[in-house]
């Protein structure tokens, strides 16, 4: 791998994370590959279910114990961290070169902690900062995300939604990471709220050239932040592409529906709807996982679709064959 | 003065609509104020919740309040539904006076009044089944024929798209998908054959492609039924295929009133011009500029700002004016209402 020429950040291939259920195995993420330059930002868009927490999750390896298979590729800066064990990997990956803004971040955090103590705490941890010196980070991260410096010395429940959010998001790059992994970070909040959090992450990722994955299902929003889109679908990325040609011409079937039914504010589009429902986990379809709510598929659908590559674009189609 | 103004309003609304449809739910001058006691004995102030809200709706029109967390729409919508008590105005339904009723008779209004929650699963009682769930309603309603219960059941649920009716009968909200959860909602609002449907947020929690499908389904009994919906939300992009008239709301008041068209072609509020400016569209241009957002946060109902509430967020607050006298309800253009001293000068 060499890491300087390609400027590349991350490179996943074949990631698979499966999870052992009384009734089956889960196949939650099953054979996902993208990767992600320096200073990037990349959009995974899915449905519920359709594994995208999951795949954050198997990125920075936080598992729960029911797991029952998890492989794949996960190179960073060059190295595959998948083949770091456990302590290896939290003293050299997460919240040092890999960091997340979980799901409903906002009511993550710790309830009797004051919110400077909770920010500080991973620079303590992994940078070995005195807690002065921690605390000074802090501030500076106050400043990025646009929180008041005297909320150091608050608890979570005297914030509001937006400010909790942003205290989280400040957690996330207290140790300046390379690479932020941020769920759903603004689907709890209000409208104008919403538009700030992205304004903060916009100003993030130039001010501190920091890559973005972003897992959401809120096309809309995600479009303020994402260069390049993903979209996934029952454990697969079925296209990613770049925003720029993603957003006016989505290649594949379940991606232009997806697009078509969001309803917009500045078109008078009538938005359409997908009938059906995404395939159980447990028991996939063969074959292309989208063929049973297609409206284009023929009789090539019964067998799973390669990726195929259209210029800088890959969608896994049988009809850009 | 402001009462003068609201009156000549709510009577000039009345009769524009009057000519052409009957009016079936008149709200003047409602507050909704919640009282904050100190250890659960001395006064120490309210909540504001609802602070003046008047207008009116008529027979078979949909109306659409937008406004964020905690700007009073639950509790505008929970009086309306007959949950809370106003603390002062009148909430006034097909001629009968909410307040004044009691016992059966406000049963009886309840029952004209169907109720959509936001979200399905935590609406839906996880011991019952479907038809467990779709039956209770008409019992405490007084249906005592089985088979007409049945048969009502059966309607409705076709109605709701879920068939066939007889593979849903017997699930268990946990065997739905949200979409299918969602429907069971509606169809237990619809079963009693309602007046009128408050839908709070009705898609918020549902996945991008099964949200359209469900506000399609609203619209089309809607019309079926020319029922009165009320449609809660935050999300202005889905506003307008649903609603005939956007009542915009800010900290206790509604600050902008118009028609659906008209407000998002020319917005008229400070605030409003704000949510349609900050709500995108999907569009990779996004990405290469920042939202002008206003700055802070909605006030605190306790104790909302002196004159407009908004003027402490405002880039056009005129000092001396907005932060002193609360602005009462302009009409720069024929049906379209904003209280905002800016549209001081342009009404007639």
């Amino acid at each position: 791998m060499s890491l300087v020429a390609t400027q590349e950040l991350l490179k996943i291939e074949n990631l698979v994370l499966h999870f052992k259920t009384t009734k089956g195995v889960v196949q939650a993420v099953d054979g996902v590959d993208f990767e992600l330059g320096t200073n990037r930002a990349v959009v995974i868009l899915g449905e519920s279910g359709c594994g995208k927490t999951s795949l954050s999750k198997a990125l920075l390896r936080l598992l729960p114990r029911n797991v029952d298979k998890y492989s794949g590729k996960v190179l960073l800066q060059g190295t595959d961290v998948m083949e770091l064990d456990e302590e290896e990997y939290r003293q050299n990956v997460r919240w040092v070169s890999m960091s997340l803004v979980p799901q409903a971040a906002m009511n993550s955090l710790n309830p009797v902690l004051k919110v400077g103590e909770q920010v500080a705490e991973p620079a303590i941890l992994h940078l070995g900062l005195s807690k002065d010196e921690a605390l000074g980070l802090v501030y500076k991260m106050f400043q990025h995300v646009g929180v008041p410096l005297d909320f150091v010395e608050r608890y979570p429940f005297e914030l509001s939604g937006g400010m909790r959010q942003r205290v989280a998001l400040a957690m996330a790059l207290v140790t300046s990471p390379s690479l932020i992994v941020l769920d759903e970070p603004t689907s709890a909040l209000d409208l104008l709220t919403q538009a700030n959090i992205m304004n903060v992450l916009k100003r993030i990722k130039h001010e501190l050239g920091t890559s973005f994955i972003l897992i959401t299902h809120d096309i809309a929003t995600s479009s303020e932040l994402a260069d390049e889109v993903a979209i996934m679908y029952a454990g697969q990325i079925v296209e990613t592409g770049d925003a720029k040609d993603f957003f006016p011409a989505p290649l594949h079937p379940y991606a232009q529906m997806l697009m078509a039914s969001v309803p917009r504010l500045r078109s008078d589009a009538d938005p359409i709807f997908i009938n059906g429902q995404p395939p159980s986990l447990m028991n996939p379809p063969t074959g292309c996982r989208f063929a049973a709510r297609c409206p284009f598929r023929f009789e090539k659908c019964s067998e799973e679709p390669p990726v195929f590559r259209k210029g800088n674009r890959k969608v896994k189609c049988w009809l850009h064959n | 003065m402001i009462h003068t103004t609201e009156l000549k309003e709510a009577m000039r609304m009345s009769t524009k609509i009057q000519a052409q449809r009957e009016v079936l739910l008149s709200i003047r001058d409602l507050h909704v104020w919640y009282e904050l006691r100190r250890f659960g004995f001395s006064h120490i102030g309210y909540v504001k919740a609802v602070d003046g809200v008047s207008f009116e709706m008529a027979q078979g029109e949909t109306v659409a309040v937008v406004g964020e967390s905690g700007c009073g729409k639950s509790s505008l919508m929970k009086t309306i539904l007959g949950i809370n008590i106003p603390t002062r105005g009148e909430l006034i339904f097909e001629g009968k006076n909410l307040s004044k009723l009691a016992g059966s008779d406000l049963r009886d209004y309840r029952f004209d009044i169907g109720y959509v929650q936001q979200d399905p699963y935590g609406a839906l009682p996880p011991f019952m089944s479907v038809q467990q769930i779709l039956e209770e309603p008409l019992l405490v309603s007084g249906v005592k024929d089985k088979e007409k219960r049945m048969e009502r059941i059966h309607k409705t649920m076709t109605e709701v798209k879920l068939h066939p009716v007889e593979d849903f009968l017997h699930k268990f909200p946990h065997m739905l998908s949200g979409g299918q959860q969602q429907r069971v909602v509606i169809a237990r609002a619809m079963i009693l054959e309602p007046k009128m449907i408050v839908a709070d947020e009705p898609v918020s929690m549902l996945d991008a492609s099964v949200r359209v499908e469900i506000l399609k389904l609203l619209r089309s009994l809607q019309e079926q039924h020319r029922l009165s919906v009320i449609y809660i939300t935050h999300d202005l992009s889905t506003v307008k295929y649903f609603s005939e008239r956007i009542f915009v709301m800010y900290a206790g008041n509604l600050v902008e009133k118009a028609e659906t068209r008209r407000l998002l072609t020319n917005p008229l509020h400070p605030y409003t011009l704000a949510l349609l400016a900050a709500t995108s569209d999907p569009d990779a241009g996004n990405a290469d500029d920042f939202k002008e957002v206003p700055p802070g946060e909605p006030p605190s109902l306790v104790n909302p700002p002196k004159g407009c509430r908004f003027h402490p967020r405002c880039a056009k607050a005129i000092a001396g004016l907005c932060d002193e006298k609360e602005p009462v309800d302009f009409e720069p253009e024929p049906g379209h209402f904003v209280a905002c001293w800016l549209y001081q000068k342009e009404s007639p």
